[in-house]
């Protein structure tokens, strides 16, 4: 099972609402997998803040002394903002690689849930509505912004197990399935010195991507590689910083049902997901194929 | 006609009204959907039931008898072990449309998505559109009929179906091959299209079926399919 739901707008004019889209849409799909939730959204990119998405078990961490702390490590001006057990941290877009660099060598308590410049990841384990509540998803807006709630198979029901997960810069998956050659490929990418934060198998999938992206593919080429390299059942949705694209693997059991109009593009597990949708009555409503990549972008949609 | 509405009325409680029709009430109407799974399933009277709107999972699953006709789309298995009646769906069908059927049309005016009619067992399903792979996997009896285009892996370890495709057959499965359309086909299929009401010409089909070394085919038990 597992339920995974997409929103990439089109139309300005409903972006502070997006939050409040996909909440609804992630609710809606809880009966497809209770034991944790989580929200990757895209919010405002202006280019001149760089962010972290940080979170910490322990209840009692002071997320404005973290701050500082990395703030006279890094040698910048980093400010945190809390939103329950995840807190983003704000800082010149230069300073995020020494930012993360000075976050793991001195609070290895904390994890890092995303960093780039306009991605920001909440998740934990739990239902969808309480995950949604928690964090206050409802009132963000954004771009664009990707939800799952996870049924677990291939390993536990952790806050850092949940999705979305993030390997790379403004790059974040959502995975509905299970992949067969995760282990192969994970030495493999360990060998390149990626690390991985836990045994699962969509975080492979996802620092496959992020490899790619990072040799230079756009995301509808690293997709693409995927279906090469990737065996296992899938259906993903990747979010980037100005993105968002869907592939199904080639036998396509898990289920994904798209929508399009003038104002959105938005994705589902099922039809239900985007029943509250604004227009869906005359948006036009597909399933995607087999073994075929879908992408947008606002670069592209701008240009 | 009565009309049962999903926003006030609990799916459980519309599936029971239907499934017992009490009052003699023929003719149905379900309003706001919303993609609702298992809607109008386990149906055993010779009833009308319209849905406005898309519907879930096993739409009008293990039908007979009844007629259900949805003006919008459905999600996997639409009308799945369907025994009698009619399905019509005016929009799109996901996967595995019409499986395991022993009987009734299913009549699908858009696309249906992969393994269309697996394991089918009598079912007549008509797709106005096109169907995804793996369609018709071991189909046992019954007939599919495709106006578009069908995807890989057509008929796989097909045993005594019918398969009508008017477009083309991106690849055809194991031990499913074209055959010989003879007068008792065209005759067949234009019987099927007009229940379906289909506008398509039997001549523009192409025949494909079981060339039986998959399985011990026995010429004797002919009649049993």
């Amino acid at each position: 099972m597992c339920g995974i739901v997409g929103l990439f707008l089109k139309d300005r004019s409903l972006q502070p609402e997006l939050g409040s889209l996909l909440s609804d849409m992630l609710v809606t799909m809880t009966e497809r997998g209770p034991d944790s939730a989580g929200i990757a959204i895209y919010g405002a990119d202006s280019g001149a803040e760089g962010r972290l998405t940080i979170q910490a078990d322990d209840r009692g961490t002071d997320f404005d002394a973290v701050a500082a702390r990395l703030g006279e490590i890094a040698q910048a001006r980093v400010t945190a903002h809390r939103r329950d057990s995840h807190a983003v941290l704000v800082c010149p877009p230069a300073a995020v690689d020494a930012v993360r660099e000075a976050l793991e060598r001195t609070f290895p308590e904390i994890t890092l849930m995303s960093f780039g410049s306009n991605i920001e990841i909440y998740k934990e384990t739990g239902l969808p509505s309480d995950v949604v509540d928690r964090f206050g998803i409802r009132s963000m807006g954004g771009t664009h912004g990707i939800g799952h709630t996870r049924m677990a198979t291939e390993s536990a029901v952790t806050t850092c197990g949940a999705h979305p997960f993030s390997t790379g810069a403004d790059e974040c998956l959502v995975h509905n399935g299970s992949l067969s050659n995760h282990n192969r490929l994970r030495s493999g990418l360990e060998r390149e010195g990626i690390r991985f934060a836990t045994d699962n198998d969509s975080e492979v999938a996802a620092a496959y991507l992020s490899g790619k992206m990072r040799d230079g593919a756009d995301l509808g080429e690293a997709l693409n590689a995927a279906l090469s390299d990737l065996d296992g059942f899938f259906t993903f949705v990747v979010g980037t910083r100005s993105g968002f694209g869907v592939v199904r693997d080639p036998i396509a059991c898990k289920p994904a049902v798209m929508a399009e109009n003038d104002r959105y593009v938005a994705f589902g597990s099922e039809y239900r997901a985007l029943a509250g949708l604004p227009g869906i009555e005359d948006a036009r409503v597909w399933e995607p194929e087999p073994a075929t990549v879908y992408f947008w972008s606002h670069r592209h949609a701008a240009a | 006609m009565r009309r049962l509405d999903l926003a006030e009325t609990p799916l459980r409680e519309v599936n029971a009204a239907l499934q017992v029709p009490v009052s003699g009430e023929t003719s149905w109407e379900i309003v706001n959907p919303r993609g609702a799974h298992a809607l109008a399933v386990g149906l055993d009277a010779p009833i009308d039931v319209g849905i406005r709107g898309s519907a879930g999972y096993y739409c009008a699953g293990m039908n007979k008898q009844a007629t259900v006709h949805v003006h919008g789309s459905v999600g996997p298995g639409v009308a799945e072990n369907m025994m009698s009646g009619t399905v019509i769906v005016e929009g799109d069908a996901s996967q595995y449309a019409g499986a395991t059927g022993h009987g009734g049309l299913l009549a699908i005016k858009g696309n249906a998505s992969s393994r269309c009619g697996v394991s089918m067992k009598g079912i007549d399903i008509v797709v106005h559109g096109d169907i995804g792979h793996s369609s018709a996997f071991m189909a046992q009896t019954g007939n599919l009929v495709v106006l578009g285009d069908a995807g890989d892996a057509l008929g796989d370890s097909i045993y005594e179906a019918r398969l009508f495709v008017r477009g083309s057959v991106r690849s055809l499965g194991a031990d499913c091959v074209q055959k010989e359309m003879r007068p008792e086909h065209l005759e067949l299929l234009a019987r099927l299209l007009d229940r379906a009401g289909a506008d398509a010409r039997p001549e523009e089909f192409k025949r494909y079926g079981s060339a039986r070394r998959l399985y011990n085919f026995d010429v004797d038990n002919a009649t049993s399919y």
